[in-house]
């Protein structure tokens, strides 16, 4: 069963993938195991394709750098739920097709290391405490996650999405 | 309908009448890619299977970020992408040594205003300094904008900053604008645009100082309005709707401090007074043109700096460097013992220059002070402006720096030395201590806004 990983607010991506371990830096084969190691030292080893991070205000704030959302990916991260996301690793994180959901109480609800599942259609993140409802997803979003990503979005459909 | 800065390029770029918070699928007048995201943007290319990219005439290329290279692997990836360049044709590549990218795009006129422009560094809403609306994204986004020539973007709110007043002198745009991210927050501009009146007709550079700290505020875009390169049309409509309003008066504003580990964790100067400091680094496309060399080098002219404390001068393009030579104001930097190195990011991401050990404090000018942004994540990081960074590097301490502006030399000696001697020895010591940076914190306790929950971009 996914397991949640509870991080508190403006969690930024220096955090997530330290600038000095960026793929560029250590290699393309390399960077996800440095995933959290300054902030939370051996999740890259523990962590289980499908788990579930949970976090605070302003998740992945900081740099473009899409590497530390390529990490997440690498790791098999099963989705992000958030009080809400920075805007340049929302749209990584959708490009990338890792669901990010916002949650006004999950981060004070799910403790860290709680068995959860992501029901992401549904709009619930189901854990010991009972279920925590999840904000949907704008339809553009949805239709780009759904493909497992923008690069596939495009290769099936050739355009974007229809905004209007 | 009555349209902010931000709606007005938006429409005008998607041929629709669109509003804040609408979908739009634009076309890009410029594609930015910077060194370290190369390889995920030629992988976002070929699983797109698109051999080129849309308009070479209309993609930027340069090599700033971990520049000249700091390691084998770093010198493959520079290598990777030069063959790239090549290969694609791209006629516009500024490489190792040629300067930070938003600064080279802004100076030499890549950022047409009124347009959008994507760029792979998160600090490209620095274009807004001439009216681009400027927008940072990831290695997938930048693919696809170089495949396609266009991205898709929610229209943002706007945040309208107005300035009033004028300067007194010993404060800069820095300090302004860390005294809006301080009232902002690091979140408070999340997804939105922010708008800035009243400072139009500054010079380039306190622009760009400006629309690139928006960054730090959340923001999608941080656009200066009435700027002498904007066409009448961009002028934001009167009646034009705002998120929220705030005002700074120039006239009475303080020296700013960020306090680490937050850039909206800032205190006036009075608060940080004697922080003693280690390291002193002046550059980034946020303070390394220039103006904010011939600051420092005022302060520094014919003096040493502190003998237990580096200063790393990192000019922000080869234009900024050079004319920091021909005036003498790099000969000043150098004779007071500063380390100059080549135009480009510098130390200001940790991944070349001075990087930072464990527990040295640091005073820079950059734009973020995070935990191990420049190097051992137990160092600690102010940023301040040029001013204050000359400062620090001639006493080893945080220090008002107006006094010094005015000083005779006497006096000068006599407030260095007597700065000199409160520091002792302390530097890295007093992060071992915690000395000073609980405190800090407290003073600092930001104003911070709750922004609107959007969740489209």
């Amino acid at each position: 069963m996914p397991r949640a990983w509870v991080f508190g607010d403006d969690l930024d991506t220096d955090q997530i993938v330290p600038g000095r371990y960026a793929p560029f830096m250590v290699g393309q084969d390399k960077f996800h195991t440095y995933t959290f190691c300054d902030a939370r030292p051996g999740f890259a080893k523990e962590v289980q394709p499908g788990d579930i991070l949970v976090g605070g205000e302003n998740f992945g704030c900081g740099s473009s750098r899409e590497y530390a959302v390529a990490a997440l990916a690498k790791l098999g991260i099963g989705g992000i739920v958030a009080k809400n996301f920075a805007r340049i690793f929302f749209r990584n994180c959708i490009n990338l097709g890792i669901p990010v959901l916002e949650s006004a109480d999950a981060v004070e609800r799910i403790k860290d290391g709680d068995a959860v599942t992501l029901d992401a259609p549904s709009g619930v993140l189901r854990s010991p405490s009972g279920d925590v409802s999840l904000r949907p997803l704008a339809p553009f979003a949805r239709e780009i996650l759904d493909a497992g990503g923008v690069v596939a979005y495009l290769r099936a459909h050739g355009d974007f999405p229809k905004v209007a | 309908m009555s349209k902010s800065v931000a709606e007005k390029i938006l429409s005008r770029a998607s041929g629709r009448d669109v509003r804040a918070g609408d979908l739009v699928i634009v076309p890009v007048s410029r594609v930015m890619v910077h060194d370290s995201v190369i390889d995920a943007v030629m992988a976002g290319l070929r699983d797109l299977g698109k051999e080129h990219v849309w308009d070479t005439s209309k993609v930027c290329v340069f090599v700033d970020h971990a520049a000249p290279a700091p390691t084998p692997v770093v010198a493959d990836s520079h290598r990777v992408l030069r063959e790239w360049v090549r290969t694609q044709k791209i006629p516009t590549f500024y490489d190792a040594g040629e300067g930070v990218c938003h600064q080279i795009m802004v100076e030499e006129g890549y950022c047409e205003p009124g347009t959008v422009i994507v760029g792979s560094d998160s600090h490209s809403n620095s274009y807004g300094a001439v009216g681009a609306f400027g927008a940072g994204m990831g290695a997938t986004d930048i693919a696809v904008a170089l495949g396609l020539g266009r991205t898709w973007l929610r229209v943002p709110e706007s945040i309208k900053v107005t300035f009033t007043g004028k300067l007194r002198k010993g404060i800069t745009m820095k300090d302004a604008i860390m005294r809006v991210v301080r009232e902002v927050g690091t979140d408070g501009a999340r997804y939105a645009c922010v708008e800035f009146h009243g400072v139009g007709a500054l010079p380039q550079g306190d622009r760009i100082t400006l629309a690139g700290m928006t960054t730090e505020m959340g923001a999608k875009a941080g656009i200066v309005v009435g700027t002498p390169e904007a066409p009448d049309w961009l002028w934001p409509d009167p009646a034009a709707s705002y998120l929220r309003e705030v005002t700074i008066d120039l006239t009475t504003l303080e020296p700013q401090i960020a306090v680490p580990p937050r850039v909206d964790q800032v205190v006036d100067v009075s608060a940080a007074i004697g922080t003693a400091v280690d390291i002193v680094f002046l550059g980034s496309c946020t303070n390394g043109r220039l103006v904010d060399m011939q600051q420092a080098a005022a302060v520094l002219r014919g003096r040493r700096i502190d003998p237990r404390v580096r200063l790393e001068v990192v000019p922000s393009s080869r234009r900024q460097f050079e004319l920091a030579m021909q005036d003498g104001t790099l000969q000043i930097l150098s004779a007071a013992g500063a380390v100059i190195g080549s135009s480009g990011c510098g130390p200001c991401l940790g991944r070349t220059g001075g990087v930072l050990a464990g527990e040295e404090v640091c005073l820079s000018t950059a734009n973020r002070n995070y935990k191990g942004r420049m190097g051992s994540p137990q160092a600690n990081i102010y940023l301040g402006s040029p001013l204050v960074a000359a400062v620090a590097a001639l006493t080893g301490v945080i220090d008002d720096p107006r006094p010094y502006l005015e000083a005779t030399d006497a006096e000068l000696d006599a407030l260095v030395a007597r700065r000199r001697a409160e520091r002792g020895d302390r530097g890295a010591a007093s992060s071992r201590s915690g000395d000073r940076l609980e405190k800090l914190v407290m003073a600092a306790a930001p104003l911070r806004m709750q922004p609107q929950a959007e969740l489209d971009d």
